[in-house]
């Protein structure tokens, strides 16, 4: 009987794909790497790797602790490498920090005024919810790699002549 | 010299019983399946094999015809007008189409679904998983009538409000209601998120293993949605072999690889003439412009991330020039 080894990519270990264009633009195929793109990032930028019209997907590199983050609506993150940490508090006044309307991760000035909701401990391929309302924060104590599904935002980077292949 | 205009089809062959949907006929043998339609006053027909047709219209009718364009092959295909469908038959295969012999017929979406179920339900035999990899479902699907596997194709596609697992939403994967780790990703972690909430906030704290959820797919290139934020939907699915159809984009989409390895055929979506091959590893990111037509290829079982972008309006933007085909400019 066969035994698979399932391939996950990590800050460590990557092998970037290939394109092989026979009559097109490779720009088109927007076509980066979320490790590369986080071996080469600041902590906690959030660099955008897809768009969708107001849509993106961030890679994050996590390493130590994030700013406090919140949003008007529910982001999402999953963890392609490392572990982390989520801390999460429940907003008094949600709307004086990201009013309704407002797109994309807000950063907070300093600490979140509110309950404390609790903790999430992350590993390779986990997926969180970072509700609407709620302020959070990253730990990490190595350099991990997160993917945010969120719209984009004011701190959303877009540097996609850096980052995809030509 | 082509078939005269009316023909008249045997009931059955080979046990299996023959369709029409509009001026469209669909027969199956022991291994192929013929598609017939009107063209220059006779009919014009297309062969395939039963287990590449059946593994494409097992798609067509999980996804309700999907965004855009289901090609079955370079031939017979239909496209999604959100409410009503188009069959078509050459429409987008430069040859066919330039020789005038292309067909389109539009139909209410709830006909064409009904009709295709009926072909599935007839055509599918005992031991036969459209949706299963080659090596999970061996060759039963070739021979003559041998029952049915009605449990394989009445899975739906699963529906998920905002993320599997939270109240009221669609369930996780687990041993206990029938999701057993595929053998292919038996080395995959089943460790779930630690979760520590602080009493009220329960319900509100949500995390899960999205690995160990892919890793129990018991499907192959069927996307099913994990998290919804406004119109954007993560659907990651489970991809071994090939993808039964080659999608023709009516909006721009984006495949990010989480595990192992696809090779992607892309294509102009009119014509079918080649424009790039992309191999992803795990950790690429890639889009699929809106104006291409494309194909992937899995030789291990590997977890794909597609992203889409759901907002009603999309395809008639595209149709009109509003959005270019290609997601940013740098």
């Amino acid at each position: 009987m066969t035994t698979y080894h399932t391939e996950f990519g990590s800050l460590k270990q990557y092998a970037k794909g290939t394109m092989e264009i026979i009559n097109d633009n490779p720009k088109y195929y927007v076509y980066s790497n979320v490790f590369e793109v986080a071996s080469n990032a600041r902590p906690y930028e959030k660099i955008a790797v897809a768009k969708n019209l107001e849509y993106v997907i961030e890679t994050i590199r996590a390493e130590g602790a994030s700013p406090w983050m919140t949003c008007a609506h529910d982001e999402f993150c999953v963890l392609m490498d490392g572990e982390v940490e989520v801390e999460y508090v429940k907003l008094d006044k949600p709307e004086e920090v990201a009013p309704s309307g407002k797109d994309g991760t807000v950063q907070l000035k300093g600490e979140p005024k509110g309950k404390r909701m609790g903790t999430i401990r992350l590993k390779r391929g986990h997926q969180a919810l970072l509700p609407k309302g709620a302020a959070y924060r990253f730990n990490a104590k190595t350099p991990s790699v997160l993917l945010q599904q969120t719209i984009k935002g004011d701190l959303t980077i877009e540097k996609w002549g850096e980052i995809c292949m030509q | 010299m082509n078939a005269p205009a009316e023909i008249k089809l045997p009931e059955k062959i080979a046990g299996y019983k023959t369709f029409t949907l509009g001026e469209f006929t669909f027969s199956r043998d022991e291994y192929f399946v013929t598609v017939t339609w009107p063209a220059k006053g006779q009919r014009q027909s297309h062969t395939m094999s039963a287990d590449a047709f059946l593994r494409a219209i097992m798609r067509d009718v999980a996804w309700g015809f999907f965004y855009g364009l289901v090609n079955f092959d370079a031939v017979f295909g239909t496209r999604n007008l959100y409410g009503k469908v188009e069959l078509f038959a050459g429409r987008y295969n430069e040859a066919i189409h330039g020789a005038g012999l292309s067909y389109v017929e539009t139909f209410e979406s709830p006909k064409a679904m009904a009709k295709f179920k009926e072909i599935l339900s007839d055509w599918v035999n005992a031991g036969f998983d459209p949706f299963a990899a080659p090596a999970e479902t061996g060759n039963t699907v070739f021979g003559e009538k041998n029952g049915s596997n009605l449990e394989a194709i009445e899975r739906f596609r699963v529906a998920t409000k905002r993320m599997p697992g939270l109240e009221g939403d669609s369930p996780l994967r687990d041993d206990s209601n029938g999701f057993a780790v595929n053998r292919a990703f038996a080395d995959v972690s089943q460790e779930e998120p630690e979760i520590k909430a602080e009493r009220g906030f329960e319900k509100e704290l949500h995390a899960f293993n999205l690995f160990k959820y892919l890793s129990r797919s018991d499907v192959t290139w069927n996307p099913s949605v994990t998290s919804v934020c406004r119109q954007s939907l993560f659907c990651p699915t489970t991809e071994e072999y090939i993808l039964p159809i080659i999608h023709g984009n009516d909006r721009v989409e984006w495949f990010v690889q989480l595990s192992d390895e696809i090779t992607w055929e892309v294509s102009d979506r009119e014509t079918g003439r080649p424009r790039a091959r992309l191999t992803m590893k795990a950790g690429d990111v890639a889009a699929m412009p809106a104006d291409i037509r494309h194909q992937g290829f899995a030789k291990k079982r590997s977890m794909l991330l597609v992203w889409e972008n759901a907002t009603p309006d999309l395809p008639k933007r595209y149709e009109r020039g509003d959005l270019k085909p290609w997601p940013v400019d740098f």
